[in-house]
């Protein structure tokens, strides 16, 4: 049996991810996810302090990154950024995971007319780069966090139904399968007892790409100024606020969101790759 | 060209210039298409040489079979020949083909070597030949990237050759993936006769064919050698197919050979164990059912050094001084060679 | 291996999957809170005239299907409406955003093509200290939004060195490519990222093969061996990208026109999904979304060209 993880192209064999990057790569998501959850005892000043006067200084002991175009404190802002722009990609993937797993083992288990509507509606959302699904979202609803991370948890679904669906498939052939029906256990005590433990890792370890992709397409709506309210700090928002910064000649309140951005995208494709790699060594 | 014109191959194929033996370097003695002196190779992260001193010639026109299990050398010691070395080997000895050592050629000498006068023929068409290719392109390749040839010229003996191999030159524009494995083998044998070699290598050329393309393989190979008169080195893990088609034989175990001899004399009285214990496990229409014998144990471990001979640890004869002592090469390299017919007794 | 049956019945398959995202597109507005005249009006003067005028060119008073029948109609004869906030026909404005789109996309794609092959082969062929090299700066572009791509190079390029405008499209064509410069960098970078690695993957796939060993001990050029049996083989793969690629373009094209203030089809998504423009919003969806799936059907339908092995009517595993 053949079931391979869905993987974007491009990191089809992250083959770099050798241990020193792998480890520094672990290192940076620990160091966001710690940044996040401390933001509010760490941050040194309020990020919505407005120092009209302070505009756009350099790092100085007070502001030790500096301060943006409205005098806001960046440092307090990259933290307090962290927490938005790390819990919209945890909605997608908690979403995507759950209603996805659902659907593929559904399809997967019963096959039938079931599987066909559920390929149907992938081959449908497929069809919409995840982006765009979430602009149409949120033309509809306006701007916020909701309805751009409800989309995008849609349009990642089929990543992760697909995968589970062969899973399940590939599952199902296997004999403890078989024998556990001939003692009476029921179809949906098998799955959720043994089938769902098995299959985990490897859909964990997709999800945790597709984390990855997903602050990629938040933080770029954010930056369009349709994610996240304007006040709420966001690493997306913040290079939007620092674009004019920039063209005035201070370009730090908006290239160190730029940074964190990359390193945290690079960290979790990374470190999900490499996961992705070792189950997938795994696995028959 | 009229493919249904018969073409001789000595006047339109062959011009001469490696055939004749007289015309080289050393006259009066003949040179070998293949000519292998002490050639040992080294593999990088290998305790001992894989290839340890392994001694062969190919006469032109001679067939020569090197049988082997899987692992004993006998495709690197083929493929040697052509200058293929597996990546951070080093090779010690000389492998001389037509005269010229392959193993101190530069790049330029060893691509001429290629496209001319040595042709190697793989086991697995299919996977030899490049599906997204077609034929005609896979038989010119060689001479037309080279400049050996013009397009024309590789094109017109391309339709020769293919028809020297029983198949019509409409496959020219065919994908490999329309033709059977058995054709496909013929196509390959036609793209190695392309450059006119003086030396055929082999290599296990009927392992991935059904029965009735191998036997049809083996008896085109056999013809057009007679015909071209190369050499051919026939590489093989089938004994009794070696003895069939070879002149002589030459039996490889962990890199060395452990007998080598003329094929009807070896095949009937192996003096080797190895070679005894080999028959033994070969199926043979004319011994009865339940005559079949595996050999014990597995070949040496690359890791792992060895001293003494490389079979005594499966030998049921071994003494002491098998494990201590390498026994010398020649006819038979064996402290104890057997006696008599059939040694699986 | 009948082609014409193949590609009628991927027509008939993108048609399907067309008509379903239109449906989409349609039926968002409806998922709206509140009637669809008060959403299409959205905090706009809702004089019972205005409203009335709404209602007749939505047909709002019919049932949803008959609107869905009549809307597609027009979508089908170019009518996508008209725009609220422009107060013009939305294909006169595609109209006239699309060429800054359609240039900018396609010198992307060039530069996408053109590195990300190059990279991919290098890395493949050379190894080494090389290929660490091009893995590493590959990953960093697939880690790189666009946006992040255009404001930094905007900030070094234009806004430091001055080498480049920093935004707009300029005057005559000659103009238009030197404003489009930085834009389309930004835009190729992360494809550039996939698609060297795509290639680069490929092509050390197909360099295991033994048709490679075998035209090496042919005598082949190394040259001619990477190119006929190595980079030729890995197209295939390459080539399944294809509308993965353009999609993409096609989507962060929204992020970097906004970025440069471009005024293309992405600059008019972002601005039409602020001020709730409904009807533009659904004809650039259904644009990009059409492009996508046509593309993909060129893929499908010249795979065969670039692969014999392919047997017509056995889809590929999407991207």
């Amino acid at each position: 049996m053949s079931v391979a993880l869905t993987r974007r192209p491009g990191l089809g064999r992250l083959k770099a991810a050798r241990a020193p990057l792998h480890l520094a790569c672990l290192g940076i998501v620990a160091l966001v996810v710690l940044a996040a959850l401390l933001a509010p005892w760490v941050a040194p000043a309020d990020p919505n302090a407005v120092d009209l006067g302070n505009a756009l200084a350099g790092p100085s002991p007070d502001h030790l990154l500096g301060v943006d175009a409205a005098g806001r404190d960046t440092l307090s802002r990259l933290l307090l950024g962290a927490r938005t722009s790390l819990l919209g990609p945890l909605g997608v993937v908690a979403f995507s995971t759950v209603a996805g797993v659902v659907v593929g083992l559904v399809a997967g288990w019963r096959g039938g007319w079931i599987d066909s509507v559920l390929s149907r509606s992938t081959e449908l959302v497929f069809a919409f780069p995840g982006m765009l699904l979430a602009i149409l979202i949120v033309s509809v609803y306006g701007e916020g966090l909701i309805a751009p991370v409800l989309a995008l948890a849609i349009a990642y679904l089929p990543y992760v139904s697909r995968l589970t669906r062969s899973l399940v498939l590939a599952e199902r052939m296997r004999p403890y399968v078989s024998a556990y029906r001939v003692q009476g256990h029921s179809a949906a005590q098998i799955c959720l007892r043994h089938v769902l433990p098995n299959i985990a890792p490897i859909v964990l370890a997709q999800s945790t790409i597709n984390f990855g992709y997903a602050l990629m397409d938040l933080a770029g709506l954010s930056f369009l100024g349709l994610g996240v309210p304007a006040l709420t700090p966001d690493w997306g928002r913040m290079v939007f606020d620092g674009q004019t910064a920039i063209q005035h000649g201070y370009p730090l309140s908006a290239i160190l969101p730029c940074v964190l951005i990359v390193l945290t995208v690079v960290a979790f494709n990374v470190v999900g790759e490499r996961w992705a790699d070792r189950v997938a060594r795994r696995t028959p | 060209m009229n493919p249904g014109k018969h073409t001789n191959p000595e006047d339109s194929m062959n011009p001469g210039k490696h055939t004749n033996p007289e015309d080289s370097v050393n006259p009066g003695e003949r040179v070998h298409a293949l000519d292998v002196r002490g050639l040992r190779l080294h593999l990088p992260g290998a305790a001992r040489p894989v290839l340890d001193g392994v001694d062969l010639t190919v006469a032109p026109g001679e067939t020569v079979a090197l049988v082997g299990e899987s692992g004993s050398g006998k495709t690197l010691t083929s493929r040697t020949a052509l200058g293929l070395l597996p990546t951070g080997a080093t090779a010690e000895g000389s492998v001389l083909v037509d005269g010229e050592d392959v193993l101190t050629m530069g790049p330029d000498r060893l691509r001429a070597l290629r496209t001319g006068r040595a042709a190697m023929i793989f086991q697995d068409p299919r996977a030899a030949i490049n599906p997204l290719r077609r034929v005609g392109d896979f038989l010119t390749e060689g001479v037309r990237r080279t400049g050996v040839m013009t397009a024309a010229d590789a094109g017109r003996r391309a339709a020769e050759l293919l028809d020297a191999v029983g198949l019509g030159p409409e496959l020219l524009r065919s994908y490999p993936g329309q033709l059977s494995g058995g054709m496909l083998q013929r196509v390959m044998i036609a793209a190695a006769l392309m450059g006119d070699p003086v030396l055929l290598l082999a290599d296990e050329p009927t392992t991935a064919l059904d029965v009735t393309s191998q036997a049809e393989v083996v008896a085109l190979l056999d013809q057009l050698r007679e015909r071209f008169g190369t050499g051919l080195l026939f590489v093989t893990h089938d004994l009794g197919l070696a003895a069939a088609i070879s002149d002589r034989v030459h039996v490889m175990y962990a890199g060395r050979i452990v007998e080598h001899g003329p094929a009807e004399a070896l095949f009937e009285r192996p003096r080797h164990p190895y070679t005894a214990a080999l028959l033994a496990a070969t199926p043979r229409l004319d011994s009865g059912p339940g005559r079949l014998s595996a050999i014990d144990g597995q070949p040496p471990d690359l890791r792992q050094e060895l001293t003494g001979c490389a079979f005594a640890a499966r030998c049921r004869y071994a003494t002491d001084l098998c494990r201590e002592a390498a026994p010398a090469p020649g006819p038979v390299a064996c402290h104890h060679p057997l006696e008599g017919s059939r040694a699986d007794d | 291996m009948n082609f014409l049956r193949f590609a009628v019945r991927r027509l008939v398959e993108m048609a399907a999957t067309l008509l379903g995202a239109s449906f989409v597109v349609f039926g968002a507005m409806y998922l709206a809170p509140g009637n669809p005249a008060s959403f299409l009006l959205s905090g706009r003067s809702a004089s019972p005239a205005a409203l009335q005028a709404i209602n007749d060119q939505y047909h709002l008073d019919d049932p949803f299907l008959v609107r869905y029948f009549r809307w597609l109609g027009q979508v089908l004869q170019g009518d996508f409406g008209r725009s609220i906030t422009y107060r013009t026909d939305v294909s006169t404005l595609l109209a006239d955003r699309l060429p800054a789109t359609l240039t900018l996309v396609a010198m992307a794609l060039v530069v996408v093509v053109l590195i990300g092959l190059a990279l991919g082969w290098i890395g493949a062929v050379r190894g080494g200290a090389t290929d660490s090299a091009i893995l590493l700066s590959t990953t960093l572009a697939v880690g790189t939004p666009s946006f992040v791509a255009a404001v930094l190079l905007q900030g070094l390029f234009a806004v430091k060195l001055g080498w480049f405008p920093t935004s707009g499209t300029g005057d005559g064509l000659g103009d238009l490519l030197w404003h489009l410069t930085l834009p389309a960098i930004a835009l190729a970078l992360y494809l550039i990222g996939m698609l060297a690695r795509v290639t680069r993957s490929a092509m050390l796939e197909a360099l295991e093969g033994e048709h490679v060993a075998v035209a090496r001990s042919r005598g082949v050029p190394e040259h001619e061996v990477i190119r006929r049996h190595v980079f030729r083989n890995s197209l295939g793969t390459v080539l399944t990208t294809g509308g993965l690629i353009v999609s993409t373009l096609l989507v962060c094209t929204i992020l970097v026109e906004s970025a440069f203030s471009i005024g293309g089809i992405g600059q008019l998504l972002e601005l039409s999904t602020t001020t709730k423009d409904f009807p533009t919003v659904q004809a650039i969806s259904l644009l990009i979304v059409a492009l996508f799936m046509i593309v993909n059907l060129v893929v499908d339908l010249l795979h065969p060209l670039v692969d014999p092995r392919v047997t017509l009517g056995t889809r590929r595993s999407d991207a």
